[in-house]
């Protein structure tokens, strides 16, 4: 999946030339709700040509999170400033955007380059200058310059626009994040590939490929290491892999059902659904000791567990009511509470990070879609209107979910924003692409 | 894919075949038909010879039928359901009738889904039809430990379409010698 790189850059495209939008693109809802922004391309203060374009990957970045919408450039009345010195608060009036973003590159050793970048508030700038002249230190809203190597252009792209969107929700951004996935390309010989990527799709690693399905990867809490599901051995069994050793550990191995992995808040454990002792029933797996606990008891099916952010619950799927519906098991009593009455199916859920609320798929009419309930008020929304969706996984921020669904046939990645008002299509490239897990904060 | 059909067709072609052909497996009737049997063969001298196929008893039709029915490996389920239609129980009997012939034999039943709901739901409801096939087999006196299951959810779908009709053919069991 170059997909995502494709994607990026055709975000970009449609925002500033609607015209060439008729790609494989991409957002299919809520750019008009989105808050104008303005992203000066930085400066390059060295000779020969300019490396990477860092504007560009924190413009995309702010496309992407579905809450700004960065202005033409062509339309700012400076062009080719980096820095606040250079910023005339009266010049920029008239422009309609809440801050700006400027930076300057320059040459800084071999290999090494010197990033600053200022975020000035527009709105405030806009006001003062109305006032007559005053320190431009007053709508300054972050300063910052570091020293990087030509390989981390990208990287701190994100951490740009990490503090930006920060400075200007509240809400921690999650640019400088990854995203699991399975690809499945069934005109290779070993069709199933697990993947990782930059949460924009660069820097694509396979990190296993296999004859035989691989499912279900998750994160540790750390970043560190990737739960899933191989059927390398003609049977279901739990991995974790180190991705920075390669090194796997098989954690499961019993005979039926060794699936639906998720890591405890801990990092320690493993929530997993085994079938050895009859019915696909929760269990929770030490991962150093291998020591394993039962959690639920039931003749129906129970699955899908995910942990409560405190650690001490599980949200879990069962048929226990006669369709999938989410429960809720507390780990010390081991009492069930069933979380889902409306629709006719709910299942593969999770809590969002801050604990309010649940996402999960839901059935109503015979349509799978991907849905958010708030835990107090039991409100319901359905965020998309995609073809079986599945497989929902949220941004550690909270603000996006990125999960499997169908497009013309074929198994692809979308994005939806927790408020349902964004949403996106990551178009793939070659084979279905499923089973998406986005990484804790790195 | 219709057995009962398959079935009746069988009943009827089976004698005529017993009197026509002289092979005793379905498989080697080809052979039988085109080198020994029918118009007979020349020999040297220009001599030639006829002579009918062998008769079968009932329990070699029994064993032809049994076998053709063992062709047939993969049953069918409804949404979200695992229990074995009747529809196939005559193919789960041929099955069933040889694995208990042969308890050497083991067969491998996989458990699949279509692609509606969570993967992980379906590997679940994938492996509770290839137990209901397993069940149906023991309940004719398979030996368990002649029976291995395995449940691929949606993960191994027959039929990319993802239209109804590919749904069906996706919602199976498959037994693997």
């Amino acid at each position: 999946m170059k997909i995502l790189a494709k994607w990026l850059a055709l975000v970009v495209l449609l925002c500033t030339t609607p015209a060439k939008a008729a790609l494989d693109i991409v957002i299919t809802e809520g750019v008009d709700a989105a808050r104008p922004i303005a992203v000066m391309p930085f400066v390059w203060q060295g000779a020969g040509a300019p490396p990477q374009a860092i504007a560009d990957v924190v413009m995309s970045d702010l496309v992407r999170s579905g809450t700004f919408k960065p202005l033409d450039e062509l339309g700012f009345p400076q062009r080719n400033i980096g820095a606040l010195a250079q910023f005339q608060a009266n010049a920029w009036a008239s422009v309609g955007a809440e801050a700006l973003v400027l930076g300057s590159v320059k040459p800084y050793g071999t290999d090494q380059f010197l990033v600053s970048f200022d975020l000035i508030d527009l709105v405030k700038a806009q006001n003062q200058a109305l006032k007559g002249p005053v320190s431009a230190t007053e709508f300054l809203m972050d300063s910052r310059q570091t020293v990087i190597s030509a390989a981390q252009f990208r990287q701190y792209g994100h951490r740009i626009s990490d503090i930006v969107y920060e400075k200007l929700t509240g809400i921690r951004g999650a640019f400088l994040t990854r995203v699991s996935y399975v690809v499945v390309n069934h005109t290779q010989k070993a069709p199933y590939q697990l993947m990782i990527a930059d949460y924009d799709g660069y820097n694509e690693q396979m990190l296993l490929r296999s004859p035989e399905p691989l499912m279900s990867p998750t994160w540790s809490p750390d970043g560190r290491r990737l739960a899933y599901v191989s059927f390398e051995n003609k049977k279901a069994e739990i991995f974790v892999q180190d991705l920075y050793t390669q090194v796997r550990t098989k954690v499961s191995s019993f005979p039926g059902i060794n699936g639906a992995p998720a890591f405890s808040p801990d990092g320690k454990s493993l929530a997993v659904t085994l079938s050895k002792d009859g019915q696909p029933e929760i269990y929770v797996i030490d991962i150093a000791t291998k020591a394993i606990k039962r959690i639920t008891n039931h003749y129906a099916i129970d699955t899908e567990p995910s942990w409560f952010p405190d650690g001490k619950s599980l949200l879990f799927t069962s048929e226990r009511g006669g369709k999938p519906q989410l429960y809720r098991v507390d780990l010390n009593s081991g009492k069930v509470t069933r979380e889902t009455f409306e629709g006719e199916w709910n299942l593969g859920g999770s809590i969002t990070p801050d604990g309010r609320s649940m996402i999960f798929v839901n059935r109503t009419n015979g349509k799978f879609n991907i849905a958010r309930m708030d835990l107090n008020t039991r409100f319901m929304q359905v965020l998309t209107s995609t073809r079986l969706d599945e497989s929902p996984s949220v941004a550690p921020n909270g603000t996006m979910v990125i999960y499997g669904t169908t497009y013309q046939g074929k198994q692809v990645l979308a994005a939806v924003s927790t408020d349902g008002r964004f949403k996106a299509r990551l178009p793939a490239g070659q084979g279905e692409v499923k089973s998406p897990s986005w990484s804790p904060f790195l | 894919m219709d057995l009962n059909k398959l079935l009746k067709a069988m009943l009827v072609a089976l004698p005529i075949m017993a009197i026509s052909a002289c092979s005793s497996t379905s498989e080697s009737e080809t052979d039988a038909m085109g080198s020994t049997s029918g118009s007979g063969s020349e020999l040297n001298g220009g001599v030639q010879t006829g002579g009918v196929g062998a008769m079968l008893s009932p329990e070699e039709q029994q064993r032809q039928q049994l076998e053709e029915l063992r062709r047939e490996h993969i049953i069918y389920f409804d949404f979200d359901r695992s229990e074995v239609q009747t529809e196939f129980a005559a193919v789960l009997e041929a099955h069933g009738t040889y694995l208990v012939e042969h308890p050497s034999v083991r067969v491998l039943i996989e458990g699949h889904a279509d692609e509606r709901g969570t993967p992980e739901y379906n590997i679940a409801l994938g492996e509770r039809r290839a137990k209901a096939v397993a069940k149906y087999l023991q309940g004719m006196g398979v030996q368990p430990s002649q029976m291995s299951i395995v449940s691929y959810g949606e993960e191994k779908p027959l039929d990319f379409s993802r239209t109804d009709e590919g749904f069906g053919k996706n919602r199976r069991a498959v037994l693997v010698y």
